[in-house]
């Protein structure tokens, strides 16, 4: 039987700009393309990824430049056209100020209170 | 009967207890009998380099040879060659040890990806993510 995954990402903006992408997201829509099961729960400053329209500038040193910095909200679509499935921590939106109406609308979104029950659905738990 | 354990590390050597422990847990599995795959993620690459060398330590008094400063891939290639040596199975992620420049590593660990790692989860009975913070 095929195994149900869910990748909780919780440690955010690691390297984002010298990988130019988060390497969670990146290795669980690898997995999606490997046929896995995969749902990623975005908590704590993570829940920032689902914010639409980020546009992070590029950013050089010296003569070095990274001229492609993440879209973090566009390789989240892309991971969900790929058929990963995506939810976020409401309850963390909600401390940063983050509104609903700000976050990706294929984002499902969940409250702590939800959280037990919903982590029940799955046979693998990653917390990244 | 052994199981099988998945183990993914995503800590550069020398930066976390983290990885100690999960040399430990791995250590335990084999000695008891089971069968672990561990797939090195970004900067966990680096524990299985061929170069690392051990240095002396100033604070305590203690010249190369007195310190015994202990290598990851040291350590690696002593579980590498527990339980016959047959028992675990090392990847390091092909991307990651590229963008670092790390291909020159001991012997044992080959390189692989995702895939690999997917793979290995469908077969293990656990899978154990250990991710730097």
């Amino acid at each position: 039987m095929a195994k149900k995954v869910v990748s909780i990402v919780d440690t955010a903006y690691r390297a984002t700009l010298e990988e130019q992408d988060d390497t969670v997201v990146w290795f669980n829509h690898m997995l999606r393309q490997s046929g896995a099961d995969i749902t990623l729960l975005l908590t704590g400053n993570a829940v920032n990824y689902a914010v639409r329209g980020q546009q992070p500038p590029p950013l050089s040193f010296g003569t070095a430049a990274i001229p492609f910095p993440p879209r973090l909200d566009q390789d989240l679509r892309k991971a969900i056209q790929a058929g990963v499935k995506l939810v976020l921590l409401r309850d963390d939106a909600d401390m940063r100020g983050i509104p609903a109406s700000a976050l990706m609308p294929e984002a499902e979104q969940i409250s702590r209170e939800q959280l037990a029950d919903f982590l029940q659905g799955f046979d693998l738990v990653w917390h990244w | 009967m052994g199981k099988t354990l998945t183990v993914l590390l995503m800590d550069p050597p020398f930066e976390s207890a983290n990885t100690t422990t999960a040399f430990r847990i791995v250590e335990a599995a084999l000695r008891k009998g089971h069968t672990v795959n561990v797939f090195a993620y970004e900067g966990a690459v680096s524990l299985t380099m061929q170069g690392q060398q051990p240095h002396p330590n100033p604070a305590h008094g203690k010249t190369v040879d007195e310190e015994h400063h202990p290598l990851t891939r040291d350590i690696v290639r002593g579980l590498l060659t527990s339980g016959g040596g047959e028992r675990l199975h090392w990847i390091n992620c092909g991307l990651c040890v590229d963008e670092r420049g790390a291909g020159d590593w001991i012997a044992g660990p080959r390189r692989g990806g995702p895939g690999d790692f997917w793979q290995w989860v469908t077969e293990s009975d656990q899978t154990l993510v250990i991710p730097c913070r």
